[in-house]
Protein backbone atom coordinates (compact mmCIF):
# COMPACT_ATOMS: atom_id res chain seq x y z
CA UNK A 1 0.00 0.00 0.00
CA UNK A 2 1.45 3.37 -1.00
CA UNK A 3 2.08 6.02 1.57
CA UNK A 4 -0.02 8.64 -0.19
CA UNK A 5 -2.84 6.19 -0.31
CA UNK A 6 -2.58 5.52 3.42
CA UNK A 7 -2.54 9.21 4.21
CA UNK A 8 -5.63 9.70 2.15
CA UNK A 9 -7.30 6.81 3.91
CA UNK A 10 -6.42 8.28 7.29
CA UNK A 11 -7.99 11.57 6.36
CA UNK A 12 -11.17 9.86 5.29
CA UNK A 13 -11.00 7.72 8.39
CA UNK A 14 -11.00 10.79 10.59
CA UNK A 15 -14.03 12.12 8.77
CA UNK A 16 -15.71 8.76 9.44
CA UNK A 17 -16.11 8.13 5.72
CA UNK A 18 -14.23 4.87 5.47
CA UNK A 19 -15.89 1.49 5.13
CA UNK A 20 -15.11 -1.38 7.47
CA UNK A 21 -12.89 -2.92 4.78
CA UNK A 22 -10.82 0.23 4.45
CA UNK A 23 -10.45 0.45 8.20
CA UNK A 24 -9.21 -3.12 8.20
CA UNK A 25 -6.58 -2.09 5.62
CA UNK A 26 -5.43 0.70 7.93
CA UNK A 27 -5.26 -1.63 10.92
CA UNK A 28 -3.20 -4.14 8.98
CA UNK A 29 -0.92 -1.44 7.64
CA UNK A 30 -0.06 -0.21 11.13
CA UNK A 31 0.61 -3.73 12.34
CA UNK A 32 3.91 -3.72 10.49
CA UNK A 33 7.14 -2.60 12.12
CA UNK A 34 8.48 0.22 9.94
CA UNK A 35 5.93 2.99 9.80
CA UNK A 36 6.96 6.52 8.66
CA UNK A 37 7.84 8.79 11.58
CA UNK A 38 5.06 11.30 11.00
CA UNK A 39 2.49 8.51 11.25
CA UNK A 40 3.97 6.85 14.32
CA UNK A 41 1.23 7.99 16.68
CA UNK A 42 -1.30 6.23 14.51
CA UNK A 43 0.55 3.00 15.08
CA UNK A 44 -0.25 3.05 18.77
CA UNK A 45 -3.76 4.14 17.96
CA UNK A 46 -4.65 1.34 15.57
CA UNK A 47 -2.75 -1.30 17.46
CA UNK A 48 -4.73 -0.43 20.54
CA UNK A 49 -7.95 -1.33 18.76
CA UNK A 50 -6.59 -4.56 17.38
CA UNK A 51 -5.36 -5.49 20.81
CA UNK A 52 -8.46 -4.58 22.77
CA UNK A 53 -10.68 -6.58 20.44
CA UNK A 54 -8.93 -9.74 21.62
CA UNK A 55 -10.11 -9.36 25.20
CA UNK A 56 -12.40 -12.18 26.28
CA UNK A 57 -14.98 -12.77 28.93
CA UNK A 58 -13.63 -15.77 30.80
CA UNK A 59 -16.07 -16.27 33.66
CA UNK A 60 -18.87 -18.76 33.23
CA UNK A 61 -22.34 -17.37 32.81
CA UNK A 62 -24.83 -18.14 35.60
CA UNK A 63 -27.44 -19.70 33.35
CA UNK A 64 -26.68 -23.39 33.73
CA UNK A 65 -27.23 -23.82 37.52
CA UNK A 66 -30.63 -22.23 37.19
CA UNK A 67 -31.57 -24.82 34.66
CA UNK A 68 -30.72 -27.80 36.89
CA UNK A 69 -33.03 -26.29 39.48
CA UNK A 70 -35.85 -26.55 36.99
CA UNK A 71 -34.99 -30.16 36.31
CA UNK A 72 -35.15 -31.13 39.97
CA UNK A 73 -38.34 -29.16 40.43
CA UNK A 74 -39.99 -31.11 37.62
CA UNK A 75 -38.82 -34.40 39.14
CA UNK A 76 -40.31 -33.42 42.48
CA UNK A 77 -43.56 -32.39 40.81
CA UNK A 78 -43.73 -35.73 38.99
CA UNK A 79 -43.22 -37.66 42.25
CA UNK A 80 -45.92 -35.64 44.00
CA UNK A 81 -48.30 -36.21 41.10
CA UNK A 82 -47.72 -39.97 41.08
CA UNK A 83 -48.22 -40.27 44.84
CA UNK A 84 -51.48 -38.33 44.71
CA UNK A 85 -52.83 -40.33 41.74
CA UNK A 86 -51.94 -43.59 43.50
CA UNK A 87 -53.67 -42.61 46.74
CA UNK A 88 -56.81 -41.36 44.95
CA UNK A 89 -57.08 -44.63 43.01
CA UNK A 90 -56.70 -46.64 46.22
CA UNK A 91 -59.33 -44.72 48.15
CA UNK A 92 -61.88 -45.37 45.37
CA UNK A 93 -61.63 -49.16 45.76
CA UNK A 94 -62.98 -50.82 48.96
CA UNK A 95 -61.98 -54.30 50.08
CA UNK A 96 -64.69 -57.01 50.57
CA UNK A 97 -64.52 -56.84 54.36
CA UNK A 98 -65.00 -53.10 54.33
CA UNK A 99 -67.94 -53.49 52.00
CA UNK A 100 -69.64 -56.00 54.30
CA UNK A 101 -69.03 -53.83 57.31
CA UNK A 102 -70.55 -50.85 55.54
CA UNK A 103 -73.61 -52.94 54.58
CA UNK A 104 -74.06 -54.02 58.19
CA UNK A 105 -73.80 -50.47 59.45
CA UNK A 106 -76.39 -49.38 56.87
CA UNK A 107 -78.85 -52.04 58.02
CA UNK A 108 -78.31 -51.18 61.68
CA UNK A 109 -79.02 -47.53 61.00
CA UNK A 110 -82.10 -48.43 59.01
CA UNK A 111 -83.38 -50.46 61.98
CA UNK A 112 -82.75 -47.65 64.40
CA UNK A 113 -84.69 -45.20 62.21
CA UNK A 114 -87.58 -47.70 61.98
CA UNK A 115 -87.71 -47.96 65.75
CA UNK A 116 -87.75 -44.18 66.19
CA UNK A 117 -90.55 -43.69 63.69
CA UNK A 118 -92.72 -46.43 65.26
CA UNK A 119 -92.36 -44.93 68.73
CA UNK A 120 -93.10 -41.50 67.40
CA UNK A 121 -96.39 -42.79 65.94
CA UNK A 122 -97.29 -44.29 69.32
CA UNK A 123 -96.73 -40.93 70.98
CA UNK A 124 -98.94 -39.30 68.38
CA UNK A 125 -102.07 -41.33 69.37
CA UNK A 126 -101.43 -40.67 73.07
CA UNK A 127 -101.21 -36.94 72.43
CA UNK A 128 -104.47 -36.93 70.46
CA UNK A 129 -106.26 -38.78 73.31
CA UNK A 130 -105.00 -36.13 75.73
CA UNK A 131 -106.31 -33.38 73.52
CA UNK A 132 -109.81 -34.95 73.43
CA UNK A 133 -109.77 -35.12 77.24
CA UNK A 134 -108.93 -31.44 77.36
CA UNK A 135 -111.76 -30.55 74.99
CA UNK A 136 -114.27 -32.40 77.17
CA UNK A 137 -113.18 -30.41 80.21
CA UNK A 138 -113.38 -27.17 78.25
CA UNK A 139 -116.91 -27.89 77.11
CA UNK A 140 -117.93 -28.48 80.69
CA UNK A 141 -116.53 -25.10 81.73
CA UNK A 142 -118.25 -23.18 78.99
CA UNK A 143 -121.58 -24.96 79.71
CA UNK A 144 -121.43 -24.10 83.40
CA UNK A 145 -120.83 -20.46 82.54
CA UNK A 146 -123.85 -20.28 80.30
CA UNK B 1 -37.10 -21.16 23.79
CA UNK B 2 -34.80 -23.96 24.86
CA UNK B 3 -31.56 -23.35 26.65
CA UNK B 4 -29.49 -24.66 23.76
CA UNK B 5 -31.20 -22.37 21.29
CA UNK B 6 -30.87 -19.47 23.70
CA UNK B 7 -27.16 -20.00 24.21
CA UNK B 8 -26.63 -20.45 20.50
CA UNK B 9 -28.30 -17.13 19.84
CA UNK B 10 -26.81 -15.17 22.68
CA UNK B 11 -23.34 -16.50 23.46
CA UNK B 12 -21.51 -15.40 20.28
CA UNK B 13 -21.53 -11.76 21.38
CA UNK B 14 -20.70 -12.21 25.05
CA UNK B 15 -17.19 -10.84 24.54
CA UNK B 16 -18.58 -7.79 22.82
CA UNK B 17 -20.93 -7.17 25.71
CA UNK B 18 -18.07 -7.57 28.13
CA UNK B 19 -15.77 -5.22 26.25
CA UNK B 20 -18.43 -2.54 25.96
CA UNK B 21 -19.14 -2.85 29.68
CA UNK B 22 -15.47 -2.60 30.43
CA UNK B 23 -15.08 0.43 28.20
CA UNK B 24 -17.79 2.22 30.15
CA UNK B 25 -17.27 0.89 33.67
CA UNK B 26 -13.46 0.68 33.46
CA UNK B 27 -12.98 -1.96 36.16
CA UNK B 28 -12.76 -5.60 35.13
CA UNK B 29 -14.85 -6.81 38.07
CA UNK B 30 -17.66 -4.43 37.36
CA UNK B 31 -17.63 -5.31 33.70
CA UNK B 32 -17.89 -8.99 34.59
CA UNK B 33 -20.76 -8.29 36.95
CA UNK B 34 -22.51 -6.26 34.28
CA UNK B 35 -22.10 -9.05 31.75
CA UNK B 36 -23.55 -11.57 34.18
CA UNK B 37 -26.41 -9.28 35.02
CA UNK B 38 -27.17 -8.70 31.38
CA UNK B 39 -27.24 -12.39 30.53
CA UNK B 40 -29.52 -13.05 33.46
CA UNK B 41 -31.85 -10.39 32.12
CA UNK B 42 -31.73 -11.91 28.65
CA UNK B 43 -32.42 -15.37 30.09
CA UNK B 44 -35.38 -14.09 32.07
CA UNK B 45 -36.80 -12.40 28.98
CA UNK B 46 -35.94 -15.23 26.61
CA UNK B 47 -39.52 -15.63 25.41
CA UNK B 48 -39.47 -12.02 24.24
CA UNK B 49 -36.23 -12.40 22.31
CA UNK B 50 -37.96 -13.99 19.35
CA UNK B 51 -39.76 -10.73 18.70
CA UNK B 52 -36.51 -8.92 18.02
CA UNK B 53 -34.98 -9.25 14.60
CA UNK B 54 -31.51 -8.37 15.79
CA UNK B 55 -30.91 -9.86 19.22
CA UNK B 56 -27.32 -8.69 19.26
CA UNK B 57 -28.22 -5.04 18.71
CA UNK B 58 -30.89 -5.38 21.38
CA UNK B 59 -28.39 -6.86 23.83
CA UNK B 60 -25.87 -4.12 23.09
CA UNK B 61 -28.52 -1.48 23.75
CA UNK B 62 -29.34 -3.18 27.04
CA UNK B 63 -25.66 -3.27 27.96
CA UNK B 64 -25.25 0.40 27.19
CA UNK B 65 -28.30 1.36 29.24
CA UNK B 66 -27.32 -0.85 32.15
CA UNK B 67 -23.78 0.53 32.27
CA UNK B 68 -24.92 4.14 32.05
CA UNK B 69 -27.36 3.47 34.89
CA UNK B 70 -24.55 1.97 36.93
CA UNK B 71 -22.38 5.00 36.29
CA UNK B 72 -25.16 7.35 37.28
CA UNK B 73 -25.76 5.45 40.51
CA UNK B 74 -22.07 5.47 41.29
CA UNK B 75 -21.71 9.16 40.65
CA UNK B 76 -24.51 10.02 43.01
CA UNK B 77 -23.12 7.69 45.67
CA UNK B 78 -19.45 8.50 45.61
CA UNK B 79 -17.30 11.52 46.02
CA UNK B 80 -14.69 11.86 43.32
CA UNK B 81 -11.09 12.56 44.06
CA UNK B 82 -9.77 15.45 42.03
CA UNK B 83 -6.09 16.16 42.23
CA UNK B 84 -5.55 18.87 39.71
CA UNK B 85 -2.85 20.55 41.82
CA UNK B 86 -0.64 17.55 41.52
CA UNK B 87 2.58 18.30 39.64
CA UNK B 88 5.02 15.77 38.37
CA UNK B 89 8.66 16.86 38.22
CA UNK B 90 10.06 13.69 36.80
CA UNK B 91 8.84 14.29 33.29
CA UNK B 92 11.58 12.56 31.39
CA UNK B 93 11.02 9.25 33.15
CA UNK B 94 7.30 9.57 32.70
CA UNK B 95 7.72 10.29 29.01
CA UNK B 96 9.82 7.22 28.67
CA UNK B 97 7.20 5.06 30.31
CA UNK B 98 4.46 6.64 28.28
CA UNK B 99 6.24 6.02 25.03
CA UNK B 100 6.83 2.47 26.11
CA UNK B 101 3.16 1.75 26.56
CA UNK B 102 1.70 4.29 24.22
CA UNK B 103 -1.06 1.78 23.70
CA UNK B 104 -2.34 2.41 27.21
CA UNK B 105 -2.14 6.12 26.43
CA UNK B 106 -4.73 5.61 23.74
CA UNK B 107 -6.83 3.83 26.34
CA UNK B 108 -6.58 6.80 28.68
CA UNK B 109 -7.48 9.20 25.90
CA UNK B 110 -10.60 7.24 25.04
CA UNK B 111 -11.38 7.31 28.74
CA UNK B 112 -11.67 11.10 28.63
CA UNK B 113 -14.17 11.16 25.76
CA UNK B 114 -17.86 11.83 26.38
CA UNK B 115 -19.83 8.64 26.95
CA UNK B 116 -21.61 8.67 23.61
CA UNK B 117 -18.37 9.02 21.67
CA UNK B 118 -16.78 6.37 23.87
CA UNK B 119 -19.53 3.90 23.02
CA UNK B 120 -19.42 4.71 19.32
CA UNK B 121 -15.67 4.35 19.05
CA UNK B 122 -15.88 1.06 20.94
CA UNK B 123 -18.58 -0.29 18.66
CA UNK B 124 -16.93 0.89 15.44
CA UNK B 125 -13.19 0.57 15.93
CA UNK B 126 -13.06 -2.41 18.26
CA UNK B 127 -16.18 -4.38 17.36
CA UNK B 128 -16.41 -3.33 13.69
CA UNK B 129 -20.12 -2.64 13.53
CA UNK B 130 -21.66 -0.90 10.51
CA UNK B 131 -22.98 2.62 10.98
CA UNK B 132 -26.55 1.41 10.57
CA UNK B 133 -26.08 -1.14 13.35
CA UNK B 134 -24.58 1.41 15.70
CA UNK B 135 -27.47 3.71 14.91
CA UNK B 136 -29.89 0.94 15.83
CA UNK B 137 -28.10 0.19 19.09
CA UNK B 138 -27.94 3.81 20.18
CA UNK B 139 -31.19 4.93 18.59
CA UNK B 140 -29.42 7.49 16.42
CA UNK B 141 -29.33 8.36 12.73
CA UNK B 142 -26.30 6.87 10.93
CA UNK B 143 -25.18 10.38 9.99
CA UNK B 144 -25.23 11.40 13.65
CA UNK B 145 -23.08 8.35 14.39
CA UNK B 146 -20.60 9.43 11.73
CA UNK B 147 -20.39 12.95 13.08
CA UNK B 148 -19.78 11.78 16.65
CA UNK B 149 -17.28 9.18 15.51
CA UNK B 150 -15.35 11.69 13.41
CA UNK B 151 -15.25 14.04 16.38
CA UNK B 152 -13.97 11.30 18.68
CA UNK B 153 -11.27 10.15 16.24
CA UNK B 154 -10.05 13.68 15.66
CA UNK B 155 -9.95 14.40 19.39
CA UNK B 156 -7.85 11.33 20.06
CA UNK B 157 -5.48 12.08 17.18
CA UNK B 158 -5.03 15.71 18.29
CA UNK B 159 -4.32 14.65 21.85
CA UNK B 160 -1.86 12.02 20.69
CA UNK B 161 0.03 14.49 18.52
CA UNK B 162 -0.03 17.08 21.30
CA UNK B 163 1.48 14.67 23.78
CA UNK B 164 3.96 13.49 21.20
CA UNK B 165 5.23 16.99 20.38
CA UNK B 166 5.28 17.96 24.02
CA UNK B 167 7.56 15.03 24.70
CA UNK B 168 10.02 16.03 22.00
CA UNK B 169 10.30 19.75 22.70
Amino acid sequence: MELANIEQLIERYENAETSLKEEQVLKEYFQQENVPAHLSEYKAYFNYFSESSTERYTKTLPIKPRRTNWKWLSVAALVALMVSVYSINNSGKLSIEERQEAELAYQETQKAFQLISQNLNKGNSVAIAGLQEFEKAQNKVFKSKK
Amino acid sequence: MQQKEFLHKVLPFKDKVYRLAKRLLVSTDEAEDATQELYLKLWKNKHKLEQYKNVEAFAMTMTKNYCLDQLKAKRSNNLTLVHSNYKDNNISLQRELELKDSVSKVHDLIETLPEKQKIIIQLRDVENYEYEEIGKILDLQPTAVRVALSRARKTIREQLIKQHNYGIS
